[in-house]
Formats: C-alpha cells, structure tokens, sequence
C-alpha cells in the first residue's frame, strides 16, 4: 500500500455544552499521514489546539478497535463516515485526499443531547435495556450449559442480532431518529433463544414503551439503518419486532 | 507481614470448606448495607448484578458513557471452563494445572484451584443469561483449542467472545438498576478512596460531565478498574484504561503485587508511524494456521512473495520443534524481538515479522479439492478453494486487518509485532480477593492473583467472572456480617471532608501549572522509557536508568504540563492529566519490581538470567515469592514477599522444544 501526506481542513462542530448554542469551526490541519485513523488525525488536531491556547475537541471514543461503540460523529454527513460496515475508529485517512474539507458532527436526536461539542448523551440505550433487555435469572441459577440444545440457526441468528454495539449510529441515520434497530436487534437476540422465552411478550411490550417515551421517532422502512449500521444488523430484525409486537399487544395478560 | 487467608485442608476442599462455614448476612440486613463498586467489565458488572440480586445496596461507577463499554468487550478469542464436554481428559484438575504452570509458578494455587471449579459455573450461568455462545449442528455448545494446553476447553461467540459476555453481564446489570438495587454513575472517575478508622468507607469521584466532586459512602469498596498496560503509552487497551484508581488505593496502604508482571501479546498489527495511539490485537488462534517467518538475510528489501522458501527462516519452527508457531506468548514474542532487533525485521519500520497464510491455503485447497474427488486440480483453483475455507474461519480478523493496514492478508502475509496486552500484576489480595485495606476489595485484571507470571488465552474473561459471580458475593459477607451493627457514614464526615480537599488541591494544582507541552507528549515519552528499558527484555542498567528517566519526568510534567479548560466542565486534557500522573508514579513502581527479581519467569524477562540457548531462567529458591510493594513516601516502596507454596503442583522447567 502506497502511503501519502495530506493538508485538510476540518469543519467541525463547536458547543461548549448542552445549553448553549453550537455552530461550525474551520480548522487546517498539515502532514496527515494516509496510515493514521481518522480519529488518530483529531488527536493531531487537538494537540495543535492545545498548543495555541484554545480548547481542544471533546468527542467519545475508548477501544478505537470497532467493539466498544463508544465513538460517534458524522463525517461528511455520514453517520461513521463513508466506509462499509465500519465505526468512526476503524476509518482511516486513506479514505481522504489532499486539500479535502471533512465536515464533522455529533449524532443529531432530540433523545441524544449534545453534551459537548461532539459528545452526546445516549443513556436512553440504558434505559430501553432496563425496561427488558434482559432474562431474568439470578446468579447461580443456572442449569448444566448443554441441558438444553438449540437448533443452530436460531443461535447464529440470535448472535447475528446480538453483535449490536449500541453506538446510535442508526439513530443518527433515519430521518424520523427511530431506534428500532437497536430496539430490535436486542428482541431479536432474546425472542430467538428458548431462554428468553418466559418473558418475550412483556420484554418488547415494556422496551418499546420506554422507546417511544425516550422520544425516538417511529420506524417509516426507509433501511437507512441498515445501511449505516457498523455490525450490519438486518433491518429483518425489525419486521421480527413487530410481529413480536403485535403478537404480544393482542395476546399477552394485562 | 500479609495473610493470604487461605484456608487449611486439602486443595480441593478448600473452596467448599470455605463456603461452608463463611459468615452470612440475613436479608434484612443486606438491605442495610452499601457497596461500591468501580469499573463496570467483566468482574465490576457481573458483581454489581450479583450482589444487587443478594439485596445489597449497591452503586456502580464507570468513566465511560455507559457500563457496557468496558475494555472487556474488545476480548476476541474465548472463555475456559473444565467442562469436559468433548470427552479429551479435561477435568477441573487439568485446568487448574495448566494455569499454574503457564504461569511459570508464580500463582497462588489455592485461588487457581477455586477458579478452575466454578469455571463450569461461569458457562452455565452465562448460557442462562441468553449469551449467544457457538453451538454444534447437534445443538450443543462447541468448544476450540486455545495455546498451552492439550485439551478443547474453550467457549467462544466467533471472535467477539468478550462482547457477548460483556453484554449478559451488563443486562444482568440493568436489570438490577430497573429494580432499584444498584444505581449506575456514568461518566464519572474514582480519584481517591476514604478511609475511616482504617477501613475503605467510601470514595472521592469526578462527574465528568461538570467536573464536580462527589462524596459516595461505602459498607466496602470493590475496585473492578482492569489492567494498567497504558502505562507502556502504546497497549491493546481502550483509551481510556487507567491505573488511577488501583493507584490511590495503593497510595492509601494498598500493597501493590508483582507490578512487573506484563503479558506482551505477540500477534498484535505494528506500529505504523509516531501520530499511533494505540494497538490492536489479532487473535491468537491465527497461530493455528499461520506461519511465522523472517527472511534470512538481514534487512532484506524484497517483497515477502519475491523471497523464495528456502531464503525465509520460520524461526519459532526451527528453535521449538515440539511446538512451533503455538508456543506461549511470552515465548513468541521474545523470538520476534530477537529477530528485529538482529535486523531481520520486515516493513517500513523493521519492527515486524510475517505472519503467512500461504501454505494453509494450499492444504486447505487440497482437501477441498480432494472432497470433491479432485486430485488434478490446478493450483490456481486450489488456491480459491483454499482462500474460501481461511476466510470462513477468520474472515473478520483478516477484514480488521485490511481496515488498519489496507493490505489484503490473503495476497500478501500479515506483518505482526508484539504489544502490551495485559498485566498480571495488580493490587495484592488476600484468598477473600480482600486487598490489604480492610473493606476495600479488588477483582479482575486489577488484582494481582491468579495468573503468576504469564497469562494463557482465554483466561481473563474466566476471572473477572468467577471473581464477580461466584467468589466475591460469598468473601464479601464474611465481612460484611460484622458491619450490620454499623450505619451508613454521612458524607459530611472530616475524613470525607479531607479526601475530597486532597483531590480538589491535587486537580487546583495541575490546572495552575500553566505549562508549555501537553499531557499526550509525556504519555508518549513514559510510554518509550517503559517500553525500551521495561519491555519485553529488561536488565538492571537499563531498568536503573528507567528510574531516573521517570522521576526526572515526573519533575517535568508537575512543572510543565499544560491542560487547557477549566475546572468545573466536561475536561477530558484534565481526565487524562489525571491518569497519566499516576501512570508515571506507577512506572517507577514497576521498574523497581523488575530490578528487584533476578531471576526470569513468565513475561518477566531479565537478559542476565537466561540459559545458553536463551530462554527465561527462574530462579525458585529465591524468587518463588509474590512481590508486594507498601508505599512508603512519593519514591520509596517496603517490599513484602508472600511465599509461594506448592503442596500440589512440583514446578518445572518450562520447556517447548
């Protein structure tokens, strides 16, 4: 692989915190190798900033190896940036050419404030887990691992849906900032097991009420989701939802 | 002098022994009593969903923007349990021994016989819990084979072992928060730990988001906050994996054991140039497949597919016959240093070796050739065929690869290089996984006590959750039985008071140094002195020097750090000031401990002691010792030496030729 140098200028998202108002800064930045990742050329940046005295950029990120789902942003309008099945962590600047403008962004929800700059608050990913994300099983419970088999495509489906690092970017992508995805992804996993069977009405009875009074918007298939997710979580994860939803509103106890 | 607690009897009925007649908390009183618990992976996650379901009352403390982003999620390979579902011989026993001895003898073998029994327990609770493990057409869960031992006693979910894991423990964990038992504080760092009367009441934490300083009061403190390979600048650890809390503990009268005890894992993607901030791990099971080789001649320009066979050394098959390219870690990453540093290294920086496909997917070629009853097949369509089954096994790391490097490993060999991956050092416990502190407890990677001097794949996941579901809420009780007469601590109490003035001076000072370079620059320079001179190899000259390198930059940082911002706001340059000032004082910690131990074991490799052929050289009559460090002042350490017996284990020399 050929490596370069490039000169960009970053156009990036400024707010001091969640009060106040936001708007767009433009920074150079010189000598950007094409082998750093993309958040590896914010770190350029930020230590540039710091040296002349001003605040440097406040974005989330930990593991940069694409598990964490911490990292976020939109990149040249891009939920992660352009790159197939992909985080923000895991984009490297070989994706850029010399002399580019890169637009940044946080996420853009009303349930993901801004928290600073490019920082968003996602706890309402907490708060649809606890409202029954989860088996009910205390620790030491369990019975033998292999006590009870499950039919193998129904595992690797399950698992398929449970590779949802809850970055949001699905959020970010749909127009309506649904989270069905999410949502979806986690009903999915459980519904497919025959441990999360006890509790599978009530799970995505209560998990998409606490959706809608997070105040994501509703689900309008427009797959965009799909397209941006960084685990390319199938959007058949949703049709599974709602007929999990609908058997559930009609037949479950109240 | 420490008392490892560890209780009489035989090995194997210690553990059941001690269940058996360790004090209880009735229910009424559980309710009545407060735990902390900082770091929220795999050992602070699962203890927080345990001991909320005991009805504890219990708050949680992560410095990420949710429990479920901890490091531990970036695990690839699996988890170990003595479950002997394949009927190869496994048995509790097996495992339990195949731990000490990867650990070059320097575990203590009561705690490894206890994780080796409830590793079966960890499988099925987490099969409950929904974890998607891989399962067998049958059905049933499937297991692989991990380095260091003989038998298939390894769960895995593909290469995201860890994420899955990490996920049941966390809803285990929301759950817990739905019903009011454990209450989550995200984004918020411990900063120093309170003592009363000699035990930890309590802790001092940072809201991250406003910058505030809040007073938490604990019955006892549980500190889950992971290893400190971040010390090295460069790790396979998250960002934001720090020392600090471990660090304030220990500063508070925490011994601190074996804290030169680094895993160097020797399949990791190179450095790629100087803006790198961190490393990513490939998983060790490419071993099972790859062929690790240099060219012979030194600073070979060639392509690796323009260097014919016979002018390639497969170094680790030509010096460890018996095991090849599955040595342990330590092994093959020392025999990687010695070729770079001999100058046999390949790419741009000459620090990395290959790591070659080719041969696998010809044999694999061939027998997919032969199913088809094909023996006349080209070797172009061979190759296809073979490409196919390579990347059904390991497609996901090859396209992580390709994403860092942009370079597709099933046309060209991978380039690898050792990197810092884990640290089996870590606060010294006791049997109760209770730290020299009374009531202040440590569990996980941030605990020194299981894996000695070198870890074995697919153990890590199996501690933090045997210490989180299974030890902890029993060692926990013993204590907390006799606290049920003791009422919860106002916060406005002087030791609460003065702890939280000690932090809110040390941040006031930082803040006002008003310096020229900026706290990534001092990272990066701890990070070399480290990695040079307390790395893979480490002799005293070196390691002496190391230490005045480090307290000459410790003079430098407090006087010349700059960290823009202020106090009272999200401050991420004060987050990381933070830490790395820690990671300073803790190198310097290390550093000691390796010059202390002359001898080589594990990771721990001192280029004095080693044997003809250059191997690591233990010494065991006089270093078969954990090495616990008391803080004395800002630049003295007391050592304690807590002896290693072994009643059932006779220690050996390694060997894998």
């Amino acid at each position: 692989m050929e490596h370069y140098n490039m000169n960009l200028t970053v156009k990036v998202w400024r707010q001091k915190n969640s009060k106040e108002k936001g708007g767009f800064e433009s920074y150079p930045v010189k000598d950007i190798s094409s082998e750093m990742s993309f958040l590896e050329m914010i770190d350029v940046l930020n230590e540039q900033l710091i040296r002349d005295g001003d605040d440097p950029i406040a974005f989330d990120h930990d593991c940069r190896e694409g598990i964490c789902g911490q990292c976020s942003m939109y990149i040249n309008g891009k939920p992660h940036g352009a790159w197939k099945a992909n985080t923000t962590c895991q984009l490297h600047m070989r994706a850029f050419k010399d002399g580019e403008t890169v637009t940044v962004e946080p996420w853009r929800a009303g349930a993901f404030p801004v928290i600073k700059d490019l920082m968003v608050d996602r706890s309402a990913f907490d708060r649809i887990i606890q409202a029954g994300g989860y088996i009910s099983v205390n620790t030491g419970n369990a019975v033998d691992g292999n006590a009870l088999p499950i039919n193998k495509d129904k595992a690797d489906a399950s698992f398929a849906a449970a590779m949802c690092i809850g970055c949001g970017a699905c959020v970010a992508a749909c127009k309506n900032s649904s989270a069905m995805l999410f949502l979806s992804a986690k009903v999915a996993h459980l519904a497919l097991l025959p441990q999360g069977e006890p509790e599978r009405k009530s799970r995505v009875l209560n998990m998409v009420a606490q959706m809608d009074k997070e105040g994501f918007g509703a689900c309008t298939n427009t797959g965009a989701c799909e397209a941006t997710c960084p685990k390319e979580i199938s959007i058949s994860n949703i049709a599974r939802l709602n007929q999990e939803y609908l058997v559930a509103s009609l037949t479950a106890d109240k | 002098m420490l008392d490892a607690k560890i209780p009489s009897g035989p090995l194997d009925d210690k553990w059941t022994e001690y269940k058996g007649h360790c004090k209880l908390v009735n229910p009424a009183n559980k309710r009545k009593l407060e735990v902390i618990i900082v770091g929220t992976g795999l050992a602070g996650a699962s203890a927080a969903a345990a001991l909320g379901e005991l009805g504890y009352k219990v708050k949680a403390f992560c410095f990420q923007d949710s429990p479920r982003r901890a490091h531990s999620i970036a695990a690839q390979g699996g988890i170990n349990a003595a479950k002997n579902y394949q009927n190869d011989g496994d048995s509790v026993f097996r495992l339990f021994y195949d731990t000490i001895k990867g650990g070059d003898y320097r575990a203590r073998e009561a705690n490894v016989h206890r994780l080796a029994e409830v590793s079966a327990n960890i499988i099925d609770q987490c099969v409950a819990q929904g974890v998607p493990f891989a399962r067998e057409y049958g059905g049933l869960l499937s297991n692989r084979s991990f380095g260091g031992t003989q038998v298939q006693r390894t769960f895995y979910a593909a290469g995201q072992t860890g994420q899955q894991l990490l996920i049941g423990a966390y809803q285990a964990l929301e759950r817990q928060i739905a019903l009011g038992n454990v209450k989550m504080y995200a984004r918020h760092e411990m900063l120093e730990i309170v003592k009363i009367d000699g035990k930890a009441r309590g802790i001092i934490a940072r809201n991250l988001v406003n910058g505030e300083l809040e007073r938490h009061f604990g019955h006892a403190v549980l500190l889950c906050t992971g290893g400190y390979g971040n010390v090295f600048y460069l790790s396979t650890n998250a960002m934001g994996s720090n020392t600090t809390a471990i660090w304030k503990a220990h500063r508070q009268g925490a011994a601190f054991a074996n804290p030169c005890f680094t895993q160097i894992h020797p399949t990791c993607i190179p450095v790629s140039g100087d803006h790198q901030s961190k490393l990513t791990l490939m998983s060790e099971s490419l071993r099972n497949d790859g062929r690790i080789w240099v060219p012979k001649k030194k600073d070979d320009q060639r392509k690796a597919i323009d260097i014919p066979e016979e002018e390639r050394d497969y170094y680790l098959e030509r010096r460890y016959p018996a095991f090849g390219n599955l040595v342990p870690r330590d092994v093959a990453s020392r025999a990687a240093k010695e070729r770079c540093d001999e100058g046999y290294g390949v790419g741009t920086s000459k620090q990395a070796v290959y790591l070659d496909f080719a041969d696998a997917i010809v044999r694999y070629g061939k027998i997919e050739a032969g199913k088809e009853g094909n023996d006349h097949m080209s070797m172009e369509d061979i190759i296809v065929l073979g490409k196919e089954v390579v990347k059904e096994k390991y497609g996901n790391l090859f396209d992580m690869y390709e994403k860092i490097t942009g370079e597709n490993p099933y046309e060209l060999p991978m380039r690898i290089y050792p990197a810092v991956h884990y640290t089996m050092g870590g606060l010294w416990v006791n049997y109760e996984l209770q730290t020299s502190i009374p009531g202040l407890y440590a569990l996980g990677e941030a605990n020194f006590s299981d894996h000695g001097a070198n870890r074995l794949g697919a153990s890590a996941l199996m501690q933090g959750l045997a210490d989180g579901y299974f030890v902890v809420p029993y060692t926990l009780g013993n204590s907390l039985a006799d606290e049920i007469y003791n009422k919860a601590i106002e916060t406005s109490h002087p030791a609460f008071e003065a702890a939280e003035k000690e932090v809110s001076d040390r941040i006031n000072v930082l803040m006002n140094i008003k310096g020229k370079q900026t706290v990534e620059s001092f990272h990066k320079r701890l990070g070399k002195i480290m990695w040079d001179k307390c790395g893979m190899a480490r002799n005293k000259e070196g390691l002496q020097q190391a230490i005045q390198e480090i307290q000459a930059l410790k003079k430098e940082f407090w006087s010349d750090v700059r960290i823009p911002g202020s106090i009272n706001e999200m401050n991420p340059e004060l987050d990381k000031a933070n830490r790395v000032a820690d990671f300073i004082e803790l190198g310097e910690l290390m550093c000691h401990d390796a010059l202390n131990r002359n001898e080589s074991c594990g990771g721990h490799f001192r280029e004095e002691f080693q044997t003809e052929e250059g191997e690591a050289l233990r010494d065991d009559a006089n270093y078969m010792y954990v090495a616990a460090w008391e803080s004395k002042s800002a630049h003295e350490w007391n050592l304690v030496k807590e002896p290693l017996i072994y009643d059932v284990v006779k220690p050996s020399q390694r060997s894998y030729k």
